[in-house]
This record gives structure tokens, sequence and C-alpha cells, in this order.
């Protein structure tokens, strides 16, 4: 049996009366890659939340490859390999695009102090623009990033957070913003650097289509609770699940 | 043309040293208090870079002024080369200190913090007569340069020099972390704080580090004006000094290195002239200076320069 790379355990969290969180236990294997679905407010962003030690559980445990990494700050969980993307952009938007992803590489190579040589040194250059040229954003690379599209920008989230080289990767609503024309696209994009990286993932998703496409597995959540863990093709038939998630039968 | 920013750097420095030998000692005089103020200044865009506004870099300024001051006093200390590097040191110290408080908050609390600690200082200096001297302040004597005894136009001129080649390091330095990682996380931090710490870097220590290398400069530039002006008072620790090297950073521009010593220079040639022929309407001169730079160069006195710069580049 292979080691889990993601250990939840009995997580918990409310806002007041509302229940962000309700003893929430999953594992993650290494090479799955999970859709996370659910209704408006069930608590998808918060469990993303509470892996990376934006917020702090009420109760519950959370490893990250056997280690206890709940109250751990989020740059200290980043720096043990887990990225993360945001469901609203968050990006420099003064730098140049090719800067954001720079800052992102220099950071990961742990030289976020260095004064040592220029943050364009040219390998890194180099490294910056291959990821750029995978997401299809070379040709923005000069722009400051405040100029993008909201499509754009979706991008090069999740772009800075693929630079990171994580082990597991954490992205939410990563086609939100992109049209629908080019959702797939982008998905078989995303899907092969996950591979290509040996990146494990999980990712919230709105679109059922894609997360049958895409998931090997599925977590529906709501009100905060874990409903359903397991393959997207059986998991989303169940009528009762399709009423949770979409409202409609 | 296709010059490197380096031949630029080179190029002034020159000027500045043939400047030393041509112009008239009063405009060389306030040349070299122009230097001094201006590697305050960019003690003041550092933070700014990081998206902080200091009015308090007088804590700096007048707490390395005052460290040379009381080194000749107490130790009689009179080698500029020892000064300095002493200065610059107890200013990263207190730097050190006043950072562990100031660097968790932003925006106007950070400004109001920073001003309050150095109008502590400017009580103490106030009060603290028998060591302080009070509002009199201390005299700083001539000092030496590598043991050389200096006196009258020689020691202006050497200290002239000394703050050309101080301000010159503290250009190039400013500019090297500016283009290095650490410069674009403070940039990064200024942007978006959540996402540096979701890159994995701490955002509480680089905030912290630009600090540092803030109290350092603004360290630098109080050691060369207690130099060159031969006297330290507690106005060097008072609101309105740490606010007029903010006045400054804005007049300058703050995009570039170049920009806040052209700034100070530039400042302290129409504050000299303003006084000189409007004593009772100079700050209105200078105000009204600064309404035009903004309404005209947002981007402050050097952004035309740079611009021109850059298109030269291609
Ligand atoms: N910091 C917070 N303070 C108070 N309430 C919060 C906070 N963050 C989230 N909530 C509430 O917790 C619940 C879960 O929010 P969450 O953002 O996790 O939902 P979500 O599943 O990501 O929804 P969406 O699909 O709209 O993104 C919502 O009711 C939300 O209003
Ligand atoms: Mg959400």
């Amino acid at each position: 049996m292979k080691t889990p790379i993601l250990e939840v355990e009995d997580l918990t969290l409310h806002f007041g009366s509302i229940t962000a969180a309700e003893r929430e236990t999953v594992i993650v294997y290494p090479g799955e890659l999970v859709g996370i679905v659910g209704p408006n407010g069930a608590g998808k962003t918060t469990f993303l939340n509470l892996i990376t030690g934006y917020l702090r559980p009420e109760r519950g445990t959370i490893r990250f490859w056997g280690q206890d990494v709940v109250g751990l700050a989020p740059h200290q969980i980043t720096a043990l390999g887990v990225g993360r993307s945001f469901q609203i952009p968050q990006l420099f938007l003064t730098l140049t695009v090719r800067e954001n992803v720079l800052v992102a590489l220099a950071t990961r190579e742990g030289r976020w102090a260095s004064v040592r040589r220029p943050l364009h040194e040219p390998a890194r250059v180099q490294a910056a623009d291959e990821v750029l040229l995978q997401f299809g954003l070379l040709a923005q690379a000069d722009r400051p990033a405040g100029e993008l599209p909201e499509g754009g920008r979706k991008l090069l989230d999740v772009a800075m957070a693929f630079a990171l080289r994580p082990r597991l990767l954490l992205m939410d609503e990563p086609t939100s913003g992109v049209s629908a024309r080019e959702k797939f696209q982008v998905m078989d994009t995303l899907v092969q650097a996950l591979r290509e990286g040996g990146i494990t993932a999980l990712f919230v998703e709105h679109d059922m289509d894609v997360v049958r496409r895409y998931a090997t597995r599925v977590l529906v959540l709501s009100n905060g609770r874990i409903l359903a863990d397991g393959v997207p093709s059986e998991v989303l038939e169940d009528p009762e699940i399709r009423l949770a998630v979409t409202g409609r039968r | 043309m296709n010059l490197p920013r380096g031949a630029l750097g080179v190029l002034l420095v020159a000027a500045l040293v043939v400047a030393g030998l041509v112009l008239p000692r009063w405009l060389v005089f306030l040349l070299a208090l122009a230097l001094a103020k201006g590697v305050a200044v960019l003690s003041v865009v550092v933070l700014m870079r990081a998206g902080l506004v200091s009015f308090g870099q007088g804590l700096f300024f007048a707490g390395a002024a005052y460290a040379a001051g009381f080194a000749m006093r107490w130790w009689g200390i009179r080698e500029a080369l020892l000064l300095v590097p002493w200065s610059v040191g107890l200013a990263v110290g207190l730097g050190a200190l006043a950072g562990l408080l100031v660097a968790r908050y932003r925006d106007i609390f950070f400004a109001m913090l920073t001003l309050a600690l150095s109008m502590v200082l400017y009580g103490v200096l106030i009060k603290a007569y028998g060591v302080t001297g009070g509002s009199d302040g201390i005299r700083i004597p001539t000092p030496t340069l590598l043991g050389l005894q200096l006196s009258g136009d020689d020691a202006r001129l050497v200290v002239y020099y000394l703050a050309v080649a101080a301000t010159a390091a503290a250009a190039w330095a400013v500019g090297r972390y500016a283009a290095a990682p650490a410069g674009y996380l403070a940039h990064a931090v200024r942007d978006n704080e959540v996402r540096v710490a979701y890159l994995g870097a701490p955002v509480s220590r680089i905030v912290y580090a630009a600090f540092l290398l803030s109290s350092g400069l603004a360290g630098l530039g109080g050691a060369l004006t207690a130099l060159n002006v031969g006297h330290v008072d507690p106005g060097l620790a008072y609101w309105t000094t740490s606010g007029e090297l903010v006045f400054i950073a804005v007049l300058g521009g703050t995009g570039t290195v170049l920009g806040p010593l052209a700034g100070a220079v530039v400042y302290e040639l129409i504050r000299s002239y303003a006084f000189k022929y409007a004593p009772y309407a100079w700050q209105m001169l200078v105000g009204a200076a600064m309404l035009l730079i903004i309404l005209f160069l947002p981007g402050g006195l050097w952004s035309p320069v740079e611009r021109v710069w850059r298109r030269a580049q291609g």
C-alpha cells in the first residue's frame, strides 16, 4: 500500500452559526486527481484554506506526508511542497506577467532573500518563459499582470502555483473565468503538466462535465460535510447527490 | 546610445568629482548636504517599494548623527572611516529593535508608529541635557581621513568626496537590492501579501529586512549630514525632518535610484534660493514647486529623464 500524501481527519470549523467544515475525513494518495464539488457556500474554499494553514481548525488533524501541519503558517506549508491557486486570482498586479513567475521561481529556489544575483538571471528567465509558454501566456510576458483579461489572470494564477513544482497542488476553480470553449483545452494542459511533474492534485470545480472527464475521484461537499467520496462516474449518477450539488435532478 | 546603467553611474560620479573642484565652495557644501539627504531619501524609497510609508526616518537619521557626535565627544574618535560605519551600525541596531514592533503594521498604523518612535527620540534628545546637550546639540569637530588632519576648505572638500563615495555605494547597493529577488519580493509584498505567503516566503521577514536596509541608509544619511554640518541637534529627529524625506521622495520619484538623489539636489537648490530671495515665504515656494511636480510630473522629477533613457535603450 502506498503512503498517503494527504490525510485529513475529523476536520471541523464553524463561522458563528455557519458550519464551514464538520468532521471531514479524507485520505489522498500520490497520483490522484481529486475533484471537489458542491453548491455555493458548501465549504470548498474553506477546505483548501484549512489544509494550507490560512484557517486553523477547531478540531481535527491534517498530515502532509505524515507530518502534522496544523498550526503551521501558509508560507511554511507551501515550503513543504503544497501549492495553491485561487478562486479569485492572487497576482502581483504591478509586476509584469513574467516577473510574477520569476518571483515564484526564486522563492521555490529558496532565494527570496537573495541579493547576490538579479531576479532576471538568464536561466531563471528561460524557466519562466517555459512555464508561460505552457500556459499560453508568453505573448503577454512583458505586460503588467494587471492588464491581463480575467481568463489570463486565472491562468497566470495557476501557472505561479505550478512554477513552485509542488508535490500536492490545490486549485480553486482553475477554469472559472476561462471561456467555455477553452475549458477543456486548459484542463488538458493542466492534467498533462500534473502528470509530467508527478503532482497530486485536488481541484474545486463547478462544471460536472469537467469533473467527469478529468477527475480520478470526486468529493462532494455540502454544508461543510463530505456527502460522497468515490469514482465520478458512479458518484455523480446518484440522483440525491445531483440534487445536492446542482439543485436539479 | 546604448549605455549600461553602471556606465551612467560612473559618469555621474565623475561629474560630481569634477564639480568638487570647479564649483564655488558654498555650492559644493550644498551638494554634500543634498547627497547626504538623498541617501536618507533612498531609505524612504526602499520602504515605499514594500508599500510602507515611514514618517519616522528621523529616528535613524538623528540616531546615527548623534552616534557620531558621542563617539567624538566620549572616545575622541575623529576618523571618518570609523565614525561612518559605527553610526550606520547603530542605526541598523535601532532598526532591528524598532522593526520588531513596527514590521507587523501597515498603512497609516505603520506611518504613525514610526513617527511616534522618532518623536520619542526627539523627546529624549531634548530632555537629557547632560548627555545630549539638549536643544543646543553637540558640536562635531572636523574629522580626520585615514589619520590625515584636515582643516578649512580641504576638510570641506574631503567630507564632500566622502559623501560622493558613500552615496555612490548606497545607490549601487539599493540598485542591486531592487534588481534582486529580495527587492522584487518586497515589491510583491506591496502588491499582494497573501500570494507571497502562498509562494512559501515569510512576509514578516521580507518587511523586516527592508526595514533594516532602510534604517541603515537613513543612518548613513544622518552620519554624513553630521560630518558636513559639524553640528547635531534634536531637530534631526523632529517629525519635519522625516516628513521632508518623504516629500523629497515624491518630488524626485520613487521608481528609480537616481530619482531620489536628483530630487534631493533640486530640493536643496530650490530651498536655498527660495530662502535667500524670500526668507519668509520659502516654504510656500517649495510647496508650489511640489504642486507643479504632482500636477505635471506625477512620476517625479526624474521620470522624464528615465523615459528618455529607456527610449534610447530601445
Ligand atoms: N472568513 C470567513 N468568515 C466568516 N464566514 C466565512 C468565512 N469564509 C467563509 N465563510 C462562510 O463559510 C461558508 C463556506 O464558504 P466557502 O467559501 O468555503 O464556500 P465555497 O464552497 O467555496 O463556495 P463557492 O462555490 O461560492 O466558492 C459560507 O457560508 C461562507 O459565507
Ligand atoms: Mg469557493
